[in-house]
């Protein structure tokens, strides 16, 4: 075996309740293991132990033995396990030391003293394991976010480690570049026999891809490890198949559409006939009037065309999610409405008026925007002085932000710093912040980045909530579950043109790429969730 | 001699690129510094590669225009005014008389014009060299040959440079979250609590580089012994004395004693360092930059270019300098054109770059300013296993 945990404890000082209790843990050679939990529940600190970042790096109190290949994390800093174990975080172009793909490729080798032709030799390899040939002269910059992150992973892969160890790796990918990467990772367990230890919270896109599952429970309580199926059977965070094949009853529980669809044949006959949900209604005949509208708006970054022609009309009270490879022109299309930049060519319109021309504090009135990063809004000390602050600011009676984020998120403790917020409560501080002056149009960038399930199932409750009370929300993301659950419409965009348009239900159904899992399942018929299959299997047998 | 794919020695471009500036330091000709410039474009429209920084020449091509108009315009407003052919006269201020030399208004003479402009394009001569050096080769990879001994503090300037892109981002997201909470994104009022956001961003990121580059072996237990240590610092300080020493040989009486003495001991501190430093360095460089024939042909002819001038400045060659007093025209001298012809052998000798894979509209894009704007061009197919 590789790595070996054996009676380890961890707390950030002496004061915490420790995260880890008495973790015992082997992980064999060539084993692909995903890690699960819920925010802060202490998956990051599990990774970050097993080349001694944890807590060389981030300080605290570690108990007990972690050994990787017989050497101990006590007696090496991570520097010294380097040429053991890769470590790949959720944002590569952080980690980036140089300005080119080949450099950055070799820059752990340097480090390590591996001689110049075996160097050149192991980059030429990984340039080929990774599929990054073609770009190996180009700035890191220049690249997209698919790229850029398996580059990252090429470099730490380069020095050749046995371990490689990764943190979220695809939360900022789209749905086909996180694919990509998650490919080749399988690729390098099975043809190389690497050990992966990986860390994600949309489990959908990792769980057909794992040997074992460790689900780090949090607050300290025992960890669970084992076979993917056992462990999804009683987990309390499970991907849509998992809620899927519990629903129906199967056993053993599938873990890719694949199983899955095999397994489907007499569900999908008991469902044959029933009505998908209630249909979804965009009909603009209604409401003549669209709240906020783009008409031919095109863009321009540098010299890149970033939007181009997009017209988009937003009724009051529909929720839109806009989708879309990285880069395609989502959060240029936000900005605009936000009135953050103005079109280079088109118009705008919130509510008749044009956003980029209002001063900030009527802007705010009309549309409100939670940015990629939540944190950027909030720059106060406290939770109680940021709902403060925001009263103040926007003119509103005192205590109406800190009542709109009970109605978000009840149970923010108040004396806490922003930062020290899980990322799900920041994110509900933000929205609070955002939703106090009550704009008619929302906007939200990206939101489940980092989300576990249960923020999640509480997003979608309060976004379906602000559109039943006439609120209009637009929501560009890559999460295709997120879409299935709350949209009412998609907007796919490719480079900066809108390619397809309609009730969300057709759109992403029949997308190879955006379908939900239940879809794929489930095909041709056209179910998106599976609240939607167990209302329809309640109406029927009743 | 062209071997095509490989990329020219980094220092050999930058020792072109500075000689040519110097040679253009030691004229005020506008004649030629025109040709030099025109030398200098014609080379690198010959020989840059398509990535991002080779688009730097422009910016440095306005920026010279604007240190033109510049020192024209403090000329018409602020010069010291000599007779001659009056263009128009500006209302005068007048000051007392502790300030002589300097005038605000008064009248423009065609010579003072004229004067400023040929001061103003000297400096952009200067600037623009620079520019080419830029986009011949990226400073990067200047960096990337700095010897062994001065590995760290190499690193330290990457961060650096890399930084900067990364704090411009940092700042119009924060400036964007300002707008969305309804607060000024404008003036002073703008300006405050920028600072801190912006701060906190960079300190996140440092932390988070710190951390990558620990796990990828940064600082590993052999790296810097004491002897290691000296030889840095040695190094170091011959590189100072080496700059210090070499301005003192251009200009003459900015460095005491001179510059040559300075220069000497500066070089041998530097040689000290770096073969004590260089000896037994567990670090290893992947695919260091040779340095052969091509090499020698480009800096040698950006040499042939400064000495033609710096040995004409010697003897004292008609044309070399241009004063407008009295008003003439300036006259070309043909030797030392034909001096900087041998500044456009590189366009010839160096090998033509490798293309990187670009496309055009990839190579224009530097999108420092929106990573999400890429529209990955490029995209290699999606690797099926």
């Amino acid at each position: 075996m590789v790595i070996r945990f054996s009676d380890v404890s961890f707390s950030y000082s002496a004061a915490d309740e420790p995260i880890l209790r008495h973790v015992d843990l082997t992980i064999g050679e060539g084993e692909f293991c995903l890690v699960v939990g819920a925010t802060g529940s202490g998956k990051s600190t599990l990774l970050g132990a097993i080349n001694g970042m944890v807590p060389h790096f981030t300080g605290g109190r570690l108990s007990g033995t972690v050994t990787v290949d017989g050497r101990s994390t006590r007696d090496n800093p991570p520097r010294e396990l380097a040429d053991l174990v890769g470590m790949v975080g959720q944002n590569p172009s952080a980690s980036f030391v140089t300005d080119a793909v080949e450099d950055e490729l070799a820059y752990a080798m340097e480090n390590l003293g591996v001689s110049p032709q075996a160097m050149r030799r192991r980059v030429e390899d990984t340039l080929d394991l990774l599929g990054l040939h073609e770009l190996r002269h180009r700035p890191l910059l220049s690249l997209s976010g698919g790229q850029q992150q398996r580059v990252a992973i090429g470099a730490v892969l380069a020095a050749a480690p046995r371990v490689l160890v990764l943190d979220e790796p695809t939360s900022a990918l789209d749905p086909a570049a996180a694919e990509e990467v998650l490919a080749t990772l399988t690729r390098l367990v099975h043809d190389v026999g690497m050990t992966v230890v990986i860390a994600e919270h949309r489990l959908e896109r990792v769980v057909p891809f794992a040997d074992r599952i460790i689900l780090v429970p949090g607050s300290g309580d025992e960890l669970i490890v084992g076979r993917p199926q056992d462990v999804m059977a009683g987990s309390p965070v499970a991907p849509p198949l998992v809620d899927l094949a519990r629903l129906a009853g199967w056993d053993p529980i599938p873990l890719s559409v694949r199983d899955a669809r095999r397994l489907a044949e007499p569900l999908r006959l008991r469902l044959a006939g029933l009505e998908p949900g209630p249909p979804t209604t965009t009909t603009p005949a209604s409401t003549p009037e669209p709240i906020a509208e783009a008409e031919h708006v095109s863009s321009v970054y540098v010299t890149v065309m970033a939007l181009n022609q997009v017209d988009l009309r937003i009724h009051r009270g529909e929720v839109v999610a806009v989708m879309g490879r990285n880069g395609s022109g989502k959060s240029t299309l936000l900005g605009l409405l936000a009135g953050l930049r103005r079109p280079a060519k088109g118009r705008v319109r919130i509510c008749g008026q044009v956003p980029g021309d209002l001063p900030p504090r009527k802007l705010i009135k009309l549309v409100g925007m939670v940015p990629q990063d939540a944190g950027v809004l909030l720059y106060c000390s406290s939770v109680e002085d940021e709902c403060e602050t925001a009263d103040g600011e926007c003119g509103l009676p005192p205590g109406t932000t800190a009542a709109t984020l009970d109605r978000v998120l009840p149970g923010v403790p108040r004396r806490h710093h922003p930062r020290d917020l899980s990322e799900g409560q920041r994110l509900a501080l933000a929205l609070a912040v955002i939703l106090a002056p009550a704009p008619p149009v929302l906007l939200l960038d990206e939101p489940t980045r980092g989300l576990d399930y249960p923020s999640k199932d509480r997003l979608v409750r309060l976004l379906r909530e602000l559109a039943a009370d006439g609120h209009s929300v637009v929501i560009a993301t890559h999460d295709v579950e997120l879409v299935a659950r709350v949209a009412d419409r998609a907007v796919v965009l490719a480079e900066g043109e809108v390619v397809s348009d309609g009730a969300a239900r057709e759109v992403v159904c029949h997308s190879p790429v955006f379908a939900p899992q239940v879809a794929k399942v489930l095909a041709p018929e056209a179910w998106l969730t599976v609240d939607e299959v167990r209302a329809a299997l309640a109406g029927s047998s009743r | 001699m062209t071997a095509p794919g490989r990329i020219l020695h980094p220092a050999a471009w930058w020792v072109w690129a500075a000689t040519m500036g110097v040679a253009a330091v030691r004229t005020t000709n506008p004649m030629l510094l025109a040709f030099i410039a025109v030398v200098v474009v014609f080379v690198v429209a010959a020989r840059r590669s398509a990535a991002p920084w080779s688009r730097s020449l422009a910016v440095f091509f306005r920026l010279g225009l604007i240190v033109i108009v510049i020192r024209v315009v403090v000329q018409v407003v602020f010069g010291y005014r000599l007779p001659g052919h009056v263009l128009f006269t500006l209302p005068q201020v007048p000051l007392p008389g502790w300030a002589a030399g300097v005038s605000i208004g008064g009248p423009v003479t065609l010579e003072s014009v004229l004067q400023a402009a040929v001061d103003g394009l000297r400096l952009a001569v200067i600037l623009l060299c620079f520019g080419a050096a830029n986009s011949l080769a990226s400073p990067y990879r200047l960096l990337r040959c700095l010897p062994t001994v001065l590995y760290e503090a190499g690193v330290a300037v990457t961060v650096a440079l890399t930084f900067a892109p990364e704090l411009v981002i940092t700042i119009g997201s924060v400036r964007d979250a300002r707008r969305l909470r309804g607060r000024p994104t404008r003036g002073i009022a703008g300006l405050r609590g920028l600072a801190i956001p912006v701060l906190e961003g960079a300190l996140d990121r440092s932390l988070q580089l710190a951390a990558s580059m620990d796990a990828r072996g940064y600082g590993r237990r052999f790296a810097a012994p004491a002897h290691r240590r000296l030889a840095t610092g040695a190094t170091a300080l011959g590189l100072l004395l080496v700059m210090l020493g070499v301005f003192g040989a251009l200009d003459p009486g900015s460095v005491p004693s001179g510059g040559i003495p300075v220069l000497a001991v500066g070089a041998v501190l530097l040689a000290m360092g770096m073969t004590a430093g260089g000896r037994r360095s567990p670090r290893t460089r992947y695919r260091p930059d040779v340095w052969r024939l091509p090499e020698w042909g480009v800096s040698l002819s950006g040499c042939a270019v400064s000495g033609a001038f710096v040995i004409a400045g010697v003897v004292g060659v008609q044309g070399l300098q241009f004063t407008p007093y009295p008003l003439h025209a300036p006259t070309l001298p043909l030797l030392l054109c034909i001096g900087i012809l041998a500044g456009l052998l590189p366009a010839v000798l160096a090998p033509s770059p490798r293309d990187p894979g670009y496309r055009e509209t990839d190579g224009e894009m530097l999108v420092l300013a929106q990573r999400e704007a890429d529209p990955s061009v490029g995209v290699p197919r999606v690797a099926r296993w």
